[in-house]
């Protein structure tokens, strides 16, 4: 975690917008310490985006169904499986164990993804 | 058994032999989708002939993803209501009718409910097959099963003769495959083998699935991995008629015997293959909507080949 330069955030308050902007900033960034062990994959005209991500074990992803049409999330070797997102609607799981994780739509089984869990 | 005819008893073989003889002077009616065949008096062959040669017809309906909301369609009960009303209308009433999947958008028990409401104003019997929307609650298609599956093996597969002709529901939107296309594995395919044993090469096949049984555009998953050995089991009937949704839109093709046909949607149409950057929903300005939806007539007359296949469009009269 970055810290505030001290002698900055003395002179913040009176004449630096963007010292105040950058510590509203890090204000965020520090209330989810996870930030970095969360991701997001989309679903965007029958393809999954990006098709491939790495993530840290233990890291949640998030897949969401930005189309007008559902789609369902179904790992190949059975490890999870959503119910049918209806548009906007999301899945996530937790990667507990590294490995590569393959992934497909249950609906429309030529949309395909990879999800890498390094150690 | 024996029949009479002019007041003259004839058994069973006599009667059989009458109907090779007299071909045409077979009537068949269908009555609530179950055919049954009169032998007309034989004075009355001229007119008898005229009869027979009639034929029958039946309807298709497709997709009306009842549930979906989107602007392609916010409405698709209505449109599924105005192909009903159109059936409704037409000056033949059909013998029954088939619908080839996606019946509704979710699988959800209202949208079922309703879909079965709007089809039933038709009052015709009706042969359903799933589409991968009605596939997709909690239980993998048991709330499909338990509504259309009577009489079904497996997923939803079935077959039963009408007017003739023997008809087969096939079922390619279960257990796909990472990477595949529409489905119809081993177990229904060794059903299929069984069902058409014994029957005669001259019997007109009907087969009827969601996803198309043949390779439309691949790239969109628009065929089915496992369709050529289905139709290598069809391949000595002398007619074969091939009937699918799940494209929105009109399609057709002749391969030898086969004569293959998908139908337009009653919900919303999609794009040509390759037009679009995916096979989403296709906006259209709302008042050409009505000219992308429609039904699908078929009619058999005994003696020909091939079955007469007419589209209509919502905005048609």
């Amino acid at each position: 975690m970055q810290k505030l330069n001290p002698a900055r955030r003395a002179r913040g308050w009176r004449e630096s917008g963007v010292a105040l902007l950058s510590a509203a900033c890090l204000a965020t960034l520090s209330a989810s310490p996870l930030a970095a062990a969360e991701a997001e994959v989309n679903i965007d005209n029958f393809a999954f985006a990006p098709a491939e991500l790495t993530v840290k074990v233990g890291a949640t992803v998030t897949f969401r169904n930005r189309d007008d049409i559902p789609h369902s999330v179904v790992s190949s070797n059975q490890s999870f499986h959503s119910s049918a997102l209806d548009t906007d609607e999301t899945f996530s799981f937790a990667f507990e164990k590294p490995g590569t994780y393959e992934y497909f739509c249950g609906l429309h089984p030529k949309m395909t993804g990879k999800i890498i869990v390094a150690p | 058994m024996s029949i009479e005819i002019d007041g003259k008893k004839i058994d069973r073989r006599g009667a059989l032999e009458c109907m090779v003889w007299a071909g045409a002077g077979v009537l068949w009616t269908l009555d609530g989708g179950v055919p049954t065949s009169k032998l007309l008096p034989v004075g009355g062959a001229a007119q008898a002939a005229e009869k027979a040669q009639k034929g029958f017809s039946f309807l298709q309906i497709s997709d009306s993803h009842i549930g979906f909301n989107k602007p392609a369609n916010p409405n698709p009960l209505g449109t599924l209501q105005e192909a009903i009303d159109k059936v409704n209308s037409l000056p033949e009433k059909p013998a029954f009718m088939i619908h080839t999947g996606d019946i509704t958008h979710l699988s959800k028990p209202e949208q079922f409910d309703d879909a079965e409401k709007a089809i039933g104003e038709a009052k015709l019997d009706v042969h359903y097959v799933p589409g991968e929307h009605d596939v997709i609650d909690e239980q993998n298609g048991q709330a499909y099963l338990e509504r259309f599956g009577k009489g079904a093996k497996g997923a939803g597969w079935r077959s039963f003769d009408a007017g003739g002709a023997h008809f087969i529901g096939l079922v390619n939107v279960v257990n796909l495959k990472s990477g595949g296309l529409g489905f119809l594995g081993d177990e229904q395919l060794a059903w299929l083998a069984d069902d058409l044993k014994g029957k005669s090469a001259s019997t007109p096949i009907i087969v009827f699935a969601h996803i198309p049984l043949w390779a439309v555009y691949p790239e969109w998953g628009w065929g089915t991995d496992d369709s050529a050995k289905a139709l290598a089991l069809l391949k000595r009937f002398g007619s074969v008629t091939v009937l699918n949704g799940h494209i929105h839109q009109l399609m057709q093709k002749v391969e030898g015997n086969v004569a293959f046909h998908t139908a337009m949607s009653t919900a919303f149409p999609q794009p040509a293959p390759g037009t679009a950057p995916s096979p989403g929903p296709m906006l259209v300005a709302a008042d050409k909507l009505r000219s992308v939806l429609g039904v699908t007539r078929v009619e058999y007359w005994p003696g020909k080949a091939a079955l007469a296949i007419t589209d209509s469009s919502l905005a048609s009269s």
